[in-house]
């Protein structure tokens, strides 16, 4: 294979293995933006992942697959927010909770369904005109997925929304300040319930694009910790979608070339760099100015009480 | 002038009340239009819950709100702001994180619905900021501003709201001098333009600088409302202070001055506060064995980081402390304790106490690490147990057993508790800060006592304490806080309440040396 | 004249030990309720399947000695997170603690040469290094810079899954049997001894008892177990106090990491003689510690009861598996539910219900 060929596979990989990522990052960053963390992706995604196939299958459809994935880890999330936000309880348990749970109900169901093959599923896409360009090309053009571009076109819109709109304002200032923001009259339960829903959403559609989409078939834990990447993810992003798109594709292009770079570095080191990232990044804005200018939303699980100040 | 014509605003016979106290008791307020119209009183006389009252975010028990001749009902803060009410409190609302223009924008309902156009914002915000001289950069993040910024955009924020009333909250309790000057300019230019201020504050300085009238307060009640013109400062202090008889308690003599030792030596004291403000400015005093010092002043003027510099939960930044000649600048928590020094901390139960905790454990907080009450590692129990028996006699704690959970014990009682365990060791400071705040008057009475015994065994005691009348009547010596700086140490047999209200709202007087 | 009951929910000051075993067990009933459930789709009586898992995991000597195995981690996890716990730390990393202790044992055995009597001592101390340390760094990463500990714990985790994948497909590669890799198998002085017929490797056992109790006098009775439950109950009056708060955490977690770490050590000496794959060392004990302790209310004695009550769990879904055909994953859904009704049972806790008879 020439070096650019080679090159083309691993970015085109690259990109559709990284479209979960970027899917559970992008709704763990608006859940976390809202103050609240939710641990429990990794249960959410495989959820989302034996429900968008087991309705593929029955069904023939492969997009209504994907919209009870989206349901489905809808679902879940919330009643993580409604343990998280009304009981206000232990989030971090909470999370952990609803990962075992998740990753339990889909091996309960699952089973039986490893090693049916999808009759249906989502089909990959040509575009002959634009997969002509030269390197960039193949890359985006050809046998991608729909969902890989609505992916790519939802994180301008989720960045804009964030930082330029009304709504992300009032999402921001839920996550640094609950008080502040619910002495103006914002309603901090309400938008942090909608965060969350958005994250558990995010989070169903990534794992049913990878049991659809990316590698129609049901495997028993087949999301393999992704789960957690995405809150690695979330933090290296600096809980900014535009960073999240960029670690998204970085981390799967590592991972495709894990194998190809074993003779410089070993395959386990490249796949502990997520989490030794985003620990690193933890401590680099963990210092005055830049945890302000830079770091974590400041009421990160932390239950909100009116009153309690 | 008491014609109803041309008032603004009129507030007649609010009353609120809250468990315990009357805050408001049937005050009348008029305010004209264009006028600076200042509430002076000290802590506790009513002014914040009246504004609260005034924008919405109480309501009243009685009493009625007339704007421009209508009455309305103030259900909340956005109410007041449809009103055209609007307040800047004292504790700023805003997110740091967020840009100025966003943190003017939230919250609001533009109607535009969730998309915001910036462009619009930014020139509003403009235009509003040229009118009134309040210049401030509208995409600095929030952290980034000095604090008198930050107040600008506090005013912005109700202004873009079109907001012609402003209830502002002690603005200048964070400003440095300059932010005043520049504050009162853009007040004065406010006024210009056709709005109305409400400046609640403590300091005399301000009122005769900015206002036209003023109100005063005292314990929930209008002492006088005056035209600024018409009147000075020291009768001011008389209206805001003013009491006719104080009682002072009978005290064993102390002797003379020069024969007592000197136990604390405080030289040119600097602290910064939480928000890296200066909280003391070079406050020096000396402080003797068997007499009690009280700290009078209004809050928020130095006394609780003296408090916690003293006992060495806050680092100084300048100047040295000295106990019984031993030097202790910036010593610890735990070696200050280890020096005898007992601390009644000024939050009962957010400091003082481990509410989960039982009795007998809260009562070694301190002195767990010491013989008799552990040994090596160990805590000895059985120890610990007589030791909380007796406390509980001793100081008469009313609970079940040793074993309650301290988070069970009413507030007096776990003064008591607190006061037993300060002052087992038989410690030759105390620092006591509000040691009385909400205690119900047995258990004041009782707290006072112990501090007049302690005082006869001879331990020197700094008293800090919003109850002036507390201060006169347990002190020696009184020693008067304002802005950080020592106004002034009074003999509080020969002192005047005048002097003292004078003092403490922040007018130079002539320093007596003891 | 009519009388009206009125009822009011009002905060409960304190809930008395009554009360929280109580709400402890409507938890557990809950969950076994849904996943009743669960047993009723898949056609069998939820009834005959908890009869089956009590007589699997308990009725015979295989089972109960499953049972105890199984508990023997979750004791010493569970143990060293109560006191974790206690001070407000939360260690979500036991696993990779679990599993760096492991690491520490295995390079012991395999490549210290230590005399025959000294080896398991040695891999004993080497563990407990191995998981104190791999505690230490997130402890000191939160008191000196304030970094969040659950988001530490957490990663490190998976760092330390990818270390023990390094090591056995890397530098410690042993023979490799059907895809499956590890290193070679440790000298036969540094196997745990188990008890005759059965897995149970009981100096393991007995430690974890020994620490159990220990660790109950230590909270309870000790001057630093004062320290810690100040820290956890009220920081500020810890500050107060003069309780130096790095000393406090960095206490807990190496009592926390290097407990874990010895359930490594357990595990690869006592079951595996050998270091394995991640998931086939630990399945999952350093999270389920995490219920273990909770469910204890981070009482260290209350562990020995509530580890061994997740031994039969876990040795049921064996037996789920093999009786009656149902998935292994069972056992998840029944721990994430436990976990679930837990915390959200908490509420019970803080608020009570009190009626009013008013005339």
């Amino acid at each position: 294979m020439g070096w650019e060929t080679w090159a083309i596979t691993t970015l085109s990989r690259s990109l559709a293995y990284g479209t979960p990522l970027l899917l559970g990052t992008l709704g763990e960053i608006y859940a976390e933006r809202s103050g609240v963390l939710n641990l429990g992706v990794e249960g959410m995604m495989i959820v989302g992942a034996y429900s968008a196939f087991s309705i593929a299958y029955i069904t023939g459809n492969p997009w209504l697959g994907i919209l009870m994935a989206a349901v489905i880890g809808g679902a879940f999330s919330l009643i993580h927010a409604f343990t998280s936000v009304t009981l206000k309880a232990n989030q971090v348990i909470s999370g952990l909770s609803l990962t075992m749970l998740g990753l339990g109900l889909s091996g309960v169901f699952g089973r039986g369904w490893e090693g049916k093959p999808l009759p249906a599923s989502l089909p990959k896409i040509t575009i002959s005109v634009l997969s002509k360009i030269t390197f960039l090309g193949p890359i985006l053009f050809e046998g991608q997925n729909l969902i890989v571009y609505l992916t790519i076109l939802l994180v301008p819109l989720l960045w804009y929304i964030l930082y330029r709109t009304r709504i992300g304002i009032t999402i921001r200032s839920v996550g640094e300040s609950p008080a502040t923001a619910d002495s103006l009259g914002i309603n901090v339960y309400r938008v942090r319930y909608l965060c969350v829903f958005l994250g558990g959403v995010l989070a169903g559609v990534a794992g049913g694009y990878l049991s659809v989409a990316y590698r129609p078939a049901w495997t028993e834990g087949m999301t393999a910790g992704m789960g957690w990447i995405v809150i690695a993810l979330t933090i290296f992003a600096f809980w900014n979608p535009a960073y999240g798109m960029l670690g998204a594709y970085l981390f799967a292009a590592l991972y495709h070339l894990a194998f190809r770079l074993q003779p410089w570095v070993s395959p386990e080191l490249l796949k502990a760099m997520p989490y030794t990232f985003a620990i690193l990044v933890l401590i680099f804005v963990s210092r005055g100015t830049l945890l302000k200018r830079m770091g974590a939303p400041a009421a990160l699980a932390l239950p909100y009480t009116r009153g309690e100040e | 002038m008491d014609n109803s014509e041309g008032y603004l605003i009129e507030l007649h016979g609010i009353v609120k009340r809250f468990p315990g106290v009357v805050a408001n008791d049937g005050i009348d307020l008029r305010v004209r239009r264009g006028e600076i119209h200042c509430l002076l009183g000290e802590n506790g006389a009513g002014k914040t819950t009246l504004m609260r009252v005034l924008y919405g975010l109480y309501r009243p028990d009685e009493g009625e709100i007339i704007l421009n001749g209508q009455p309305v009902q103030m259900t909340s803060p956005r109410a007041a702001l449809n009103h055209r009410v609007g307040m800047v409190h004292q504790h700023f609302r805003l997110v740091p994180t967020l840009s100025v223009e966003e943190n003017i924008v939230l919250g609001l309902d533009e109607g535009t619905g969730p998309f915001l156009n910036f462009r619009k914002t930014r020139e509003r915000i403009a235009a509003i900021a040229n009118q009134f001289g309040l210049s401030v950069d509208p995409q600095a993040k929030v952290w980034q501003l000095t604090v008198g910024q930050q107040q600008r955009v506090e005013i912005l924020k109700v202004l873009y709201r079109e907001a012609d009333i402003l209830i502002m909250d002690e603005p200048t309790s964070v400003l440095t001098p300059q932010e005043v000057d520049q504050l009162f300019t853009t007040l004065r230019t406010l006024v210009d333009d056709g709005l109305t201020i409400i400046f609640i504050t403590h300091k005399l300085d301000e009122v005769m600088r900015v206002s036209n009238r003023v109100t005063v307060l005292r314990q929930g009640k209008v002492v006088a409302t005056l035209l600024t013109a018409e009147t000075d400062k020291p009768a001011l202090a008389r209206l805001m202070v003013g009491r006719e008889v104080v009682f002072r308690l009978k005290k064993s003599p102390i002797e003379q001055i020069e024969q007592r030792e000197k136990l604390l030596e405080v030289n040119d004291l600097h602290a910064l506060n939480d928000r890296g403000l200066p909280a003391l400015r070079g406050v020096s005093f000396d402080l003797f064995a068997g007499e009690i010092l009280g700290v009078a002043g209004i809050s928020g003027n130095g006394q609780s980081e003296l408090a916690e510099v003293l006992t060495g939960l806050r680092k100084s930044t300048k100047g040295r402390v000295f106990l019984a000649k031993k030097e202790i600048t910036n010593c610890s928590a735990r070696e200050i304790t280890e020096l005898n020094v007992a601390h009644i901390p000024e939050e009962r139960i957010r400091m003082g106490i481990v509410p989960a905790l039982s009795i007998r454990e809260n009562l070694i907080l301190k002195k767990y690490r010491c013989p008799p009450f552990s040994h090596w590692e160990f805590l000895k129990n059985k120890e610990v147990q007589e030791n909380a028996q007796c406390a509980m006699s001793d100081y008469q704690i009313a609970a079940p057993s040793c074993e309650t959970p301290a988070k069970l014990l009413s507030g007096g009682n776990i003064q008591r508790m607190i006061l037993a365990r300060e002052l087992s060791e038989n410690p030759n400071l105390i620092v006591a800060v509000h040691p009385t705040y909400g205690l119900d008057i047995g258990a004041t009475e009782q707290v006072r006592q112990i501090l007049l015994a302690q005082r006869k065994r001879g331990v020197a005691t700094l008293l800090i304490s919003e109850d002036l009348e507390e201060i006169i009547t347990l002190s020696d010596r009184i020693l008067v806080l304002f802005n950080g700086e020592v106004m002034g140490i009074l003999d509080a047999e020969s002192a005047d309440i005048e002097e003292i209200g004078l003092m403490m709202a922040g007018t130079w007087h002539k320093r007596e040396e003891l | 004249m009519k009388r009206l009951v009125s009822f009011k929910v009002e905060r409960r000051p304190v809930a008395s030990g009554r009360v929280v075993f109580f709400v402890s067990l409507l938890a557990i009933f809950a969950a076994l309720m849904v996943a009743g459930i669960f047993f009723q789709i898949y056609g069998v009586s939820p009834i005959r399947a908890y009869q089956l898992i009590l007589r699997g995991s308990l009725g015979s000597r295989f089972g109960l000695t499953e049972t105890v195995r199984r508990a023997i981690p979750l004791l010493l996890c569970g143990v060293g997170l109560t006191v974790a716990f206690r001070a407000l730390f939360w260690n979500i990393g036991a696993e990779g603690q679990l599993l760096l202790g492991a690491v520490a044992a295995a390079g012991v055995a395999l490549f210290t040469g230590l005399p025959d009597q000294l080896l398991l001592p040695a891999m004993f101390i080497g563990g407990f290094i191995g998981g104190a340390a791999w505690g230490l760094i997130p402890a000191i990463l939160k008191v000196k810079l304030g970094v969040n500990d659950v988001i530490t714990t957490l990663m490190m985790n998976y760092i330390a899954i990818y270390i023990v994948e390094w090591l056995i497909h890397g530098p410690w590669k042993g023979p490799s049997m059907r895809g499956f890799a590890y290193t070679d198998t440790f000298p036969r002085a540094a196997w745990l001894p188990t008890i005759y017929g059965t897995r149970i490797h009981w100096p393991t056992l007995v430690l974890g008892l020994v620490l159990a109790a220990l660790m109950y006098i230590l909270v309870t009775r000790t001057r630093s177990g004062f320290e810690i439950r100040v820290i956890g109950e009220n920081p500020d009056a810890a500050r107060f106090a003069g309780i130096n708060p790095l000393k406090t955490t960095l206490l807990v977690m190496l009592i926390s990491g290097g407990f874990a770490g010895l359930a490594g050590v357990g595990e690869v000496a006592g079951i595996h003689q050998r270091l394995l794959g991640p998931s086939h060392i630990s399945m999952g004990y350093g999270y389920t510690a995490i219920i273990v302790a909770w469910l204890a209310r981070r009482n260290p004695l209350a562990v020995i009861v509530t580890s061994f009550l997740f031994g039969v769990i876990m040795t049921g879904g064996d037996v789920i598996r093999v009786s009656l055909g149902l998935p292994f994953q069972l056992i998840n859904v029944f721990n994430g539910l436990i976990l679930f009704f837990l915390i959200g049972s908490e509420i019970l806790l803080r608020y009570r219900i009190s009626f009013l008879l008013r005339r």
